[in-house]
């Protein structure tokens, strides 16, 4: 069993970091540190050889890298706690080095600040709704957080109900807070989801996938039927179409598009188009 | 007071053995259920014992790695059923552990892999061994390493061997440990590869 192991070659972390850019949309695995640009020519052999050598090596100038889900900082490296494809989105303009984050593929959903979810109403403790997002905690709902509502003219939300709002509150340390207002006051589409429907469950990257500028997906349901439809960022997804079959075929697509790729998916529509 | 005492007494070595749970001061409001739990304490008492050290090995190695300080109040559950048992059990547990735990989202500082060696009477050493060259081991050694710098993480040893033969298992585990990375590395950028 004492095979000798080239150097650098296919162990997982190597022992030695590598260059995130060099890693991009790569899957990369926990415990694998990557080296941010700065950095590069400070290591060894794996070091970018092209950069010139600079005779004020102190005054380098310092980018400042947003480390997204999936890293950590550690050090001065990036440490990778979660597996999946490697992203960086350039920052339009500025000093700052842009945002790299890891795209996993996961079920399960942490509240995180400023994401629209659709919650459940689970209870009405007094001035305050209880509402299950899939956390691991119950997130908290004032019955004041819906627009037009004042103490004498209360929300009509009762348990079992869907909503549909935004985080302001959503720390690891604390309760999770929603509201169903925006900065303005305005409702702006939140508030209690309408009593007929599907509400189904998907991944949180089919949810991503779903809700990226350029997706066909939502526009080639669009023209089968007419329908509303509301993405949850938790995975949840309220589906409602003129007739219950409908609703039951497009909540099927959805979920099926995962693991479907395009020609499939077109095969599907257009026979569901013909029927 | 003295009455009853005597006759718990009398009622306990009656009934039970010296193996049971329940001391000299049982009472006999407990009489019944006693009987109904004595074959149960005895059985689930060893049972519970062994299956408490497993589980113990795989939650110490899985708290080691994961990184419990951005889900406080939150508990883990990892729940492994065995399917078929072919030797070189708990490394199985434990990288089913780890590939549930990646597979989840759980954010970790490293992978681990767990690794079975078993030293037989001539002293060979066998990685990965069978059910039945287990049972006829000297010793059997299984070790769980991280991904990162291959340190162990948890180590578990039946059986006799010398602290030269611990070196020789840990560096074979080791070098094993390579091949299981590597297939966990080929198997998750496969399920990357489908999206």
């Amino acid at each position: 069993m004492a095979e000798a192991v080239p150097f650098g070659a296919e162990s997982l972390a190597g022992g030695r970091a590598r260059a995130a850019r060099r890693v991009l949309d790569q899957v990369v695995l926990p415990g694998e540190e990557l080296l941010l640009p700065e950095q590069e020519d400070v290591e060894g052999p794996g070091g970018a050889g092209e950069r010139p050598l600079r005779l004020n090596a102190g005054a380098r100038s310092r980018l400042r890298v947003v480390c997204g889900p999936g890293l950590r900082r550690c050090g001065d490296r990036l440490l990778v706690t979660k597996c999946g494809r490697l992203r960086h989105k350039d920052p339009g303009s500025g000093s700052s080095g842009g945002v790299y984050w890891v795209d996993s593929q996961q079920k399960r959903y942490v509240p995180v600040k400023g994401d629209h979810v659709i919650g459940i109403v689970t209870a009405k403790s007094g001035d305050i709704f209880k509402v299950d997002v899939g956390g691991s905690e119950p997130a908290s709902l004032s019955y004041l957080a819906f627009e037009g509502a004042t103490k004498r003219n209360r929300p009509n939300v009762q348990v079992g109900d869907l909503i549909y709002g935004q985080f302001v509150v959503a720390n690891k340390d604390m309760e999770p807070e929603m509201v169903c207002i925006d900065s303005c006051g305005r409702a702006n589409g939140m508030g209690v989801i309408g009593h007929d429907g599907l509400l189904f469950k998907v991944t949180l990257g089919l949810i991503r996938k779903l809700l990226a500028p350029d997706c066909e997906i939502i526009q080639e349901v669009g023209r089968l039927y007419p329908l509303e439809i509301v993405f949850g960022m938790n995975g949840r997804i309220w589906v409602k179409a003129k007739t219950i079959q409908q609703t039951l075929i497009l909540a099927n697509i959805l979920e099926a598009c995962e693991h479907m790729t395009a020609d499939q998916r077109k095969q599907i529509f257009a026979r569901l188009a013909e029927s | 007071m003295e009455g009853p005492v005597r006759a718990d007494a009398k009622v306990c070595s009656e009934g039970g053995t010296e193996s049971s749970p329940r001391g000299p001061g049982c009472s006999l409001r407990h009489f019944a259920c006693e009987q109904n739990l004595l074959s149960r304490p005895d059985g689930s008492a060893s049972f519970l014992q062994a299956e408490k050290s497993r589980e113990r090995l795989i939650r110490n190695t899985c708290e080691a790695v994961v990184l419990g300080a951005l889900h406080p109040r939150t508990s883990i559950t990892v729940v492994l059923q065995v399917v078929s048992d072919a030797g070189s059990l708990l490394a199985c547990c434990l990288n089913a552990a780890c590939m549930a735990l990646v597979d989840a989202g759980v954010p970790m500082r490293a992978l681990f892999c767990g690794v079975t060696c078993a030293l037989d009477s001539d002293g060979t050493l066998v990685l990965d061994p069978t059910v039945k060259q287990e049972k006829e081991a000297r010793a059997v050694l299984t070790f769980a390493l991280d991904s990162v710098e291959r340190k162990l993480l948890m180590s578990t040893t039946k059986g006799l061997y010398s602290d030269a033969e611990l070196q020789q298992c840990l560096a074979a585990a080791q070098a094993a440990s390579q091949h299981v990375f590597r297939f966990y590395r080929e198997s998750l950028q496969r399920r990357y590869s489908k999206s």
